[in-house]
């Protein structure tokens, strides 16, 4: 997927270079985009190393699990009788606790889990409800510290690379509320097949 | 004020937790910091060949159009139209949101209006399509129903209310 969109990008922008006439300064942007690709990654990765340590440090010293704990209540209505099933309870709570946190590393394997476990006690067949839940929660997850973008920033020169982080939080509750409330309205216009 | 000191407290909080619950917490540190370079190292040559690209699409012109051809619905949205391609990219691919968020920032400045609705973008949307579909492969689902309907929905909702954020906390005019 990811392929034949680069393909199509730089047949794109082979085909808009034409038409504008601008293709000696689409063949400058080669050299120009690799090097400030290069730049720019270097420049994040120091606040991406310390802000993965500083995770490291909340989940080794069980601040993570409590928020786990905390947020299970919350979780719960969301999944109808397969919240009475702990075991999948608990690795919904871990991946949403790792999205909160921006692990985005650990988030993955475990929400993996968390859906393999939804789909078995939903009988392993269609697609139900609370697989679906948790696949359109985890494309609108909530971050709490924004890094990579706060790094972004700071690599831009940002007077206070961190500012926007109570308008990350309004849009991404936004989005989660509005990917659960759609998805509830829409599931009967869209019936599982049994 | 509060805001400017939340990350140092956090900091010295968790620090402070940390040393409390009896975590060796600087080799913690590093061990997280390692595995942060790694994912750092990794990304490189995913800007490299996403930066470049959007490197040459601006240069050609072709976000340029893309900004003329949706600026109606997303100025309706409140949207501004440096980023509308970003609203394009960012639920395909992470690493060219990435890429495109970044140029968005360096050309009109990071405090910029559009540089910040660029990294409020960033910060609260996810790569919806992608994830959708590392997740259904794993399970092997035939049908999506209505996810992808709901997670577009979503990703709308994230941009429009991350420039009404920006616009709410930031004046700039």
């Amino acid at each position: 997927m990811l392929s034949v969109i680069w393909v199509a990008f730089l047949a794109l922008a082979l085909l808009c270079g034409a038409v504008t006439g601008r293709l000696d300064a689409v063949t400058a942007a080669v050299g120009t985009g690799a090097s400030e690709a290069v730049t720019l990654a270097i420049s994040i990765a120091g606040l991406m190393c310390f802000w993965s340590g500083v995770m490291e440090v909340i989940r080794a010293s069980g601040l993570a699990e409590k928020l786990s704990h905390a947020l299970t209540p919350l979780l719960r209505p969301l999944f109808g009788k397969a919240a009475n099933d702990r075991e999948a309870m608990e690795l919904v709570s871990a991946n949403v606790t790792a999205n909160l946190l921006g692990l985005s590393n650990a988030a993955t394997p475990l929400g993996l889990r968390a859906v393999d476990r939804l789909y078995t006690l939903a009988g392993r067949r269609g697609s139900p409800d609370t697989v679906l839940t948790l696949i359109t929660l985890n494309t609108a997850s909530i971050q709490i510290i924004p890094s990579t973008v706060a790094a972004v920033r700071a690599s831009c020169g940002a007077a206070a690379p961190f500012d926007i982080m109570p308008a990350v939080w309004g849009a991404s509750v936004a989005s989660v509320a509005v990917v659960l409330l759609s998805a509830r309205i829409l599931r009967p216009l869209f019936p599982d097949e049994k | 004020m509060l805001q400017s000191a939340f990350i140092p407290m956090l900091l010295a909080a968790v620090g402070l937790y940390a040393l409390y619950k009896g975590v060796d917490v600087f080799p913690t540190f590093l061990r997280g910091a390692k595995s942060g370079l790694k994912t750092a190292v990794e990304l490189l040559p995913t800007m490299v060949g996403m930066l470049t690209v959007v490197y040459m699409l601006r240069a050609s012109g072709a976000i340029d159009l893309a900004a003329a051809a949706l600026a109606p619905l997303l100025n309706l949205l409140g949207i501004p139209k440096e980023c509308t391609a970003l609203t394009l990219l960012k639920p395909i691919s992470g690493g060219g949101g990435l890429a495109l968020g970044s140029e968005i920032m360096q050309r009109c400045g990071p405090d910029s209006y559009a540089g910040r609705v660029a990294a409020v973008m960033l910060g609260s949307s996810e790569t919806s399509f992608y994830t959708i579909s590392v997740y259904s492969g794993h399970l092997g689902l035939n049908r999506l129903r209505y996810a992808v309907f709901a997670a577009l929905c979503a990703d709308l909702t994230a941009f429009a209310v991350s420039a009404a954020m920006v616009r709410l906390y930031f004046p700039y005019m």
